[in-house]
């Protein structure tokens, strides 16, 4: 019989414990040999928390799966899983996070009473009409009027900002940031972009040029590999 | 074969049925064969202003219902043999009137006429749906206001998701001269910069629209008015002929002009 590759390997680091789980072994077996393997060491109380990173290479587990290996790992030892890492993830998400990093073109104005929603950032040739509304989870860029309403960052992204070529919105909003024009009637701007200000705690509308120095990574990919 | 036209606005009291009537009119001056179209079910107005009113027989729920042939419901125009209305029902509401039977009715006018001018109501809803449902191209009528333009955008948005043959085109209407170049309006180009549709026309504002209106006489029928030259170049556009707009300057009396040449 050939010799096979043991289903759980540790090893210990200077952060703490790296879990590796085989790969090819069934959900099953990585159960009853995890099981086996934690009893053979009981920690002392005393002992302070180590924290345990769970590789599990090419293999996908569902939420359940996740669980109860946490709960294997975590029950009976003073170890805190500090994350579980796969190589892999679901389609359907692969997907997902495509969409939600890709930057869509869109060709069209935006008239009173329509609303433009993308997944990802959004770059519009054309106009945003007063009573107009765009959104997007990511940044807007705008080539063409800004005169409606825009919202970036929808799904609560700070990060996320508003970019036109000319400026007169009836209201920017950013995350769960809102502000809106002034009550008194003033010219728009050209060039310019909504940023939230953190030192300020409010949207400001400043030159695009600040862009370049708040905002390095604009991409929407590199962000989402960034941030996760 | 004709073509369909919607005249709309989205806001009320802009001067659909009053530009229906004129364009109508200028069309049949120049020989063409034309039908109005009175889609305002309840609040019919285009058989006053074309002093067609006591006229009316049957109407086009009348038809829709199939109480009568389209021919029976058509009134012909008592100064061209090239003009006939179908007139809306007074009476009925809104709802006896239907996409499809609208489409028939367009259908079978575009067989013997050259062009079927649609009045539609006011509003965005059923209504609104039914007069463009059979309409080939759409001409948006909007006034120097932020209201009316702000509703005027929404209509071209509704308008671009149905498949006309061609995007809408504006008239601007109840242009006062004055007031556009105090900046106490909205600017002509300003209008045109954020509907971004091709202008077919403007008009301006008069007494004798109102007077003409209430007489039942479309002003079109004259032609020493300012305003019934605008509609009869709307018209000559709607047929492809390239016409410059008109200056919206007003004519100076002769002592104005005595004034200015000495600047006093």
């Amino acid at each position: 019989m050939q010799e096979t590759k043991p289903t759980i390997t540790i090893k210990g680091t200077r952060d703490g414990l790296i879990l590796f789980i085989d790969e090819n072994s069934s959900f099953e077996e990585i159960v009853q040999d995890l099981i086996k393997k934690l009893d053979e060491s009981s920690p002392k109380k005393e002992e302070p928390v180590v924290s345990v990173k769970v590789k599990l290479g090419h293999r996908y587990l569902t939420e359940e799966q996740r669980n109860q290996l946490k709960k294997i790992i975590e029950e009976k030892n003073r170890f805190q899983i500090e994350a579980m890492e796969s190589e892999v993830i679901p389609i359907k998400d692969a997907k997902t996070w495509l969409d939600q990093s890709k930057l869509k073109v869109v060709n069209q104005i935006v008239r009173s009473g329509q609303v433009l929603e993308t997944e990802g950032d959004l770059l519009l040739i054309g106009d945003v009409n007063p009573g107009g509304r765009v959104r997007a989870r990511g940044n807007i860029y705008i080539m063409g009027n800004l005169l409606g309403i825009a919202h970036a960052g929808t799904e609560g992204d700070q990060e996320a900002f508003i970019a036109a070529s000319y400026m007169k919105p009836a209201q920017l909003r950013i995350a769960e940031y809102i502000s809106r024009a002034p009550d008194y009637e003033a010219d728009g701007v050209y060039m310019e972009c909504g940023i939230i200000d953190p030192d300020q705690n409010k949207i400001v509308i400043d030159s695009i040029k600040i862009l370049s120095k708040q905002r390095k990574v604009i991409s929407a990919f590199e962000r989402r590999m960034n941030n996760g | 074969m004709g073509e369909a036209i919607v005249i709309t606005s989205g806001k009320g009291g802009v001067g659909k049925t009053t530009t229906t009537a004129n364009i109508g009119t200028s069309l049949a001056l120049m020989d063409k064969k034309v039908c109005l179209i009175d889609t305002d079910i309840g609040l019919r107005n285009l058989d006053v202003i074309m002093g067609l009113e006591n006229r009316i027989i049957y109407d086009i729920v009348d038809v829709i219902q199939g109480r009568c042939k389209l021919q029976q419901a058509l009134i012909k125009d008592k100064r061209f043999d090239y003009l006939s209305l179908l007139p809306a029902a007074q009476t009925s509401d809104k709802s006896s009137v239907t996409t499809e039977g609208m489409k028939e009715i367009v259908t079978e006018l575009k067989q013997e006429y050259d062009y079927i001018i649609i009045d539609c109501p006011a509003g965005i809803e059923q209504g609104f749906q039914n007069a463009i449902a059979g309409a080939d191209r759409a001409i948006v009528v909007t006034t120097p206001e932020n209201s009316s333009v702000r509703d005027a955008d929404r209509i071209i948005g509704l308008i671009e998701k149905e498949d006309m043959i061609e995007p809408p085109r504006l008239v601007i209407n109840r242009i006062r001269n004055h007031m556009m170049q105090n900046g106490d309006m909205l600017d002509v180009d300003d209008i045109v910069q954020l509907l971004a549709i091709d202008l077919i026309g403007i008009v301006a504002d008069s007494e004798e629209m109102i007077k003409a209106s209430n007489k039942g006489e479309p002003i079109a029928l004259h032609p020493n008015f300012k305003s019934s030259i605008s509609y009869r170049n709307i018209a000559r556009r709607i047929l492809g002929e390239t016409v410059p707009l008109q200056s919206l300057e007003e004519e100076k009396s002769f002592m104005q002009k005595v004034k200015a040449f000495f600047k006093i």
